[in-house]
């Protein structure tokens, strides 16, 4: 049994076997992985310890206290947090053993190619096609809002395998090589000016049928998962009151007593008040975590979060009046994370636009929490029978 | 300018299995004797509150005492106890003077001199449930909003003046009366059925707690405190009453919610269930999300309570600011998605619109308990 004790025991190894300031920094994190206290939830021999997730902590502590170097995970963070995940549950064992480590590192960088133009809240519409050929398989198609794919070694895929079956049934997942010479990333500009995205052709790509995640025609199931844990994510970490966008705003309000009108007073106080309520929300999600009865909360957090950024940003802007008509950069960045609060309020407010968008519209998002949560009934489906190939597009 | 937030507090926002197994007692004793259809039939009858449920409530499962501690004859328990009985009240808007006697007049006792018999007494007898004891400020009064009171003591106790929408003052045999002395505010004990004292009976928006004007002609009060410490415990039991008000509001919302998803999961039209239509559902999911939320604000204030926690008057502000208006939107949207049925007296929906309507006013409305924060968190008006 893996208990705190042992886990500073052997943290305490890594850091006398490979002191941090002696230790250039991608050999440190390789060595942290192969002593299993990467995420120590995982099994041994993969950067981990089959140690509790909540166990974590302690390690990170001890190595936040001996300075040791991290893999910045925000840089890496589809990798660690969706395809990880779903390596471990249905890649190989030398799909993990190949993929894991430099994953983890930050060493190779990975990226999802799931999103298409002609399928965004139905995924299982998309209409990139994986046709058999040899051993290998050949990809053709288009995928879109794919951040770091400009940046990334790998991409998760899922591609049509089958356009005869229902649209959930003729789909399998691929590990796609970025680096193959059919694959091309073009920048995916946005209302604010930067591409934090990128649209991803995809033209005869090779993939070998060693890096097929899954069965043939269980790619949706396999998705599941990535998309399951995108999620897990959320409710993880404690925010102190006014953090986040409604803290820049009150930091606004009183520093600026000149722009300060009844009309704007009101709405800030309301603002105030659903933001802090959201805190307590999310805070009672992560309690009820902690003591491992997880609630439905989680499905909601992120309407209300999506609403609130977009209000709050909004109010802003007004707020600040003649500053309030100004940007401060058009220019096309390539930013290597997204950043909700930072720039100044106008990109805050442009940016936000895209929360009650990405990763699930709340239109959606209210269709799950009805269905799954309150279980009213469903609305008929006229598309989940009919063989995708006869679908209307 | 900075805001004085003094860190960010470290709240307990779940139950408890013993505040679990407190909310199953006083749920089943509402399903047996007060639900909805229940309430609604005993409304008409002149009878101000539900005296049988209410000795059930309060002495048999002992809820009337969980604010006073056990050595001043009560539960020994706290306001997160109390909350939950709330949330159950909320449920079932059961005509019963809890949150009136059982939180607000007990806490305005607390603030007294327990070690006085004439102070410990009394709570004891509203502890136990032996006796219905209301404070007598008009329902709508904030608890920053308690002001110069409206009736006049003399040397010899004998008060005079008029309070007016007293909730449940009509079932009240106590009355806590906030009085002007020569030398200041004081509160005062009167006995209801005292010489001196009148009471007349309301025409209430909310049916479930009746209000009542109180007409005290020479009634003869027992001093319970002056100055200072009656000011600060008329307050304080305002503040008690505020923050749990939002369990109860969070009650109420509940029903109306639940009972919106089961009729719409059942009403056809259009050859399918209503409630599977996305104009629908999507109102309910958003009303879901709203209700949890105000399950983790009422839970804020209720820990707050017991903790007696330095953040308890903006937990308390915040709670009241957001479960007021979920709670008249849940009764509202209940209304709403039932079509015409939720338009008839005989369907209990209306019971829950009247009774988050009265609630959204009663002890601050949203409003008032935003401008409260303004000062507490450091955003000044203009």
């Amino acid at each position: 049994m893996t208990d705190a004790d042992e886990l500073r025991r052997r943290t305490r190894e890594l850091l006398a076997a490979c002191p941090p300031a002696a230790t250039e920094r991608t050999d440190f994190l390789r060595a942290r992985f192969d002593a299993g206290l990467a995420w120590v939830h995982f099994p041994a021999g993969l950067g981990g310890l089959d140690a509790p997730r909540s166990l974590q902590a302690v390690v990170d502590a001890e190595l936040e206290a001996a300075g040791a170097p991290g893999n910045d995970p925000g840089r890496i963070a589809i990798g660690l947090g969706m395809a990880a995940p779903t390596l471990l549950r249905f890649g190989t064992d030398e799909q993990k053993q190949r993929f894991l480590r430099p994953l983890w590192t930050g060493e190779e960088v990975w990226c999802q190619l799931f999103s298409e133009p002609g399928a965004g809240s139905d995924l299982a519409a998309l209409a990139t096609r994986a046709v058999r050929d040899d051993g290998d398989w050949v990809v053709d198609g288009q995928k879109v809002w794919t951040s770091s794919a400009h940046l990334a070694r790998w991409a998760i895929l899922i591609a049509r395998t089958d356009p005869d079956l229902p649209k959930h049934r003729g789909i399998s997942y691929f590990i796609c090589d970025m680096t193959d010479p059919g694959v091309e990333v073009r920048p995916l500009r946005q209302i604010t000016g930067e591409a934090e995205f990128n649209e991803v052709f995809l033209t005869g790509v090779r993939i070998p049928d060693a890096h097929r995640l899954g069965e043939v025609g269980e790619g949706w199931k396999v998705a599941q998962t990535t998309l399951m844990n995108e999620r897990v994510a959320i409710g993880g970490t404690r925010i102190p009151r006014e953090g986040g966008m409604i803290g820049v705003a009150a930091a606004g309000w009183r520093e600026r007593p000149e722009l300060r009108t009844h009309d704007l007073h009101q709405r800030l106080l309301k603002l105030w008040v659903e933001a802090e309520v959201a805190r307590l929300t999310g805070e009672r999600l992560r309690q009820q975590l902690t003591k491992g009865q997880p609630g439905p909360e989680g499905s909601g957090m992120k309407l209300a979060f999506a609403r609130l950024a977009q209000e709050i940003s909004g109010w802003e802007v007004e707020f600040l009046g003649e500053d309030g008509l100004t940007y401060d950069d058009w220019t096309l960045r390539r930013p290597e994370r997204v950043d909700f609060t930072g720039r100044q309020a106008g990109y805050r407010y442009l940016r936000a636009k895209g929360n009650s968008i990405e990763g699930g519209t709340s239109e959606v998002l209210l269709n799950i929490v009805a269905e799954r949560v309150l279980g009213l009934p469903p609305e008929p489906r006229t598309d989940k029978d009919v063989a995708w190939k006869d679908l209307p597009r | 300018m900075t805001a004085p937030l003094h860190g960010t507090p470290d709240p307990d926002l779940l139950y408890s299995a013993d505040e679990e197994a407190l909310r199953d007692a006083v749920r089943s004793l509402l399903a047996d004797r007060s639900d909805p259809a229940t309430v609604l039939a005993g409304l008409e009858s002149a009878v101000p509150y539900d005296a049988s449920l209410w000795r059930s409530l309060a002495a048999e499962i002992g809820t009337a005492g969980l604010l006073v501690p056990e050595k001043l004859g009560g539960q020994g328990a706290s306001a997160r106890e109390a909350a939950v009985v709330l949330e159950e009240l909320g449920r079932s808007v059961a005509p019963v003077p809890y949150l009136t006697s059982a939180v607000i007049a007990v806490t305005a006792l607390l603030g007294c001199d327990t070690g006085r018999e004439d102070v410990a007494g009394p709570l004891a007898a509203l502890a136990g449930g032996r006796t219905v004891g209301v404070l007598a400020l008009p329902l709508p009064t904030a608890p920053d909003g308690v002001g110069d009171p409206a009736v006049q003591a003399d040397e010899a106790g004998s008060l005079t003046g008029r309070v007016t929408s007293v909730a449940d003052a009509a079932a009240a045999e106590l009355l806590l009366v906030w009085a002007r002395r020569a030398d200041g505010p004081a509160l005062y004990a009167v006995e209801a059925a005292a010489d001196g004292v009148r009471t007349e009976a309301v025409t209430s928006l909310d049916l479930t707690r009746p209000l009542a004007h109180l007409t005290l002609d020479g009634a003869r009060g027992r001093l319970l405190a002056t100055g200072d410490r009656a000011r600060t415990a008329v307050e304080r039991a305002l503040l008690a009453g505020a923050g749990l008000l939002a369990s109860e509001q969070l009650g109420v919302a509940e029903w109306c919610l639940a009972e919106t998803v089961r009729h719409t999961a059942q009403r056809t039209q259009f050859g399918r269930p209503v409630g599977s239509f996305q104009a629908l559902k999507h109102r309910m999911a958003a009303l879901w999300l709203d209700v949890a939320s105000a399950r983790a604000a009422a839970r804020n204030a209720a820990d707050a309570l017991a903790t007696g926690s330095p953040d308890l008057p903006v937990a308390v502000a915040v709670a009241q600011a957001y479960c007021a208006p979920v709670a008249v939107r849940a009764a509202e949207e209940c209304i709403q998605l039932h079509g015409g049925i939720g338009m008839t007296w005989e369907h209990p929906a209306h019971l829950f619109l009247k009774r988050a309507k009265s609630d959204q006013i009663a002890l601050g409305t949203p409003g008032r308990h935003r401008d409260a924060l303004a000062g507490l968190v450091g955003l000044g008006a203009p």
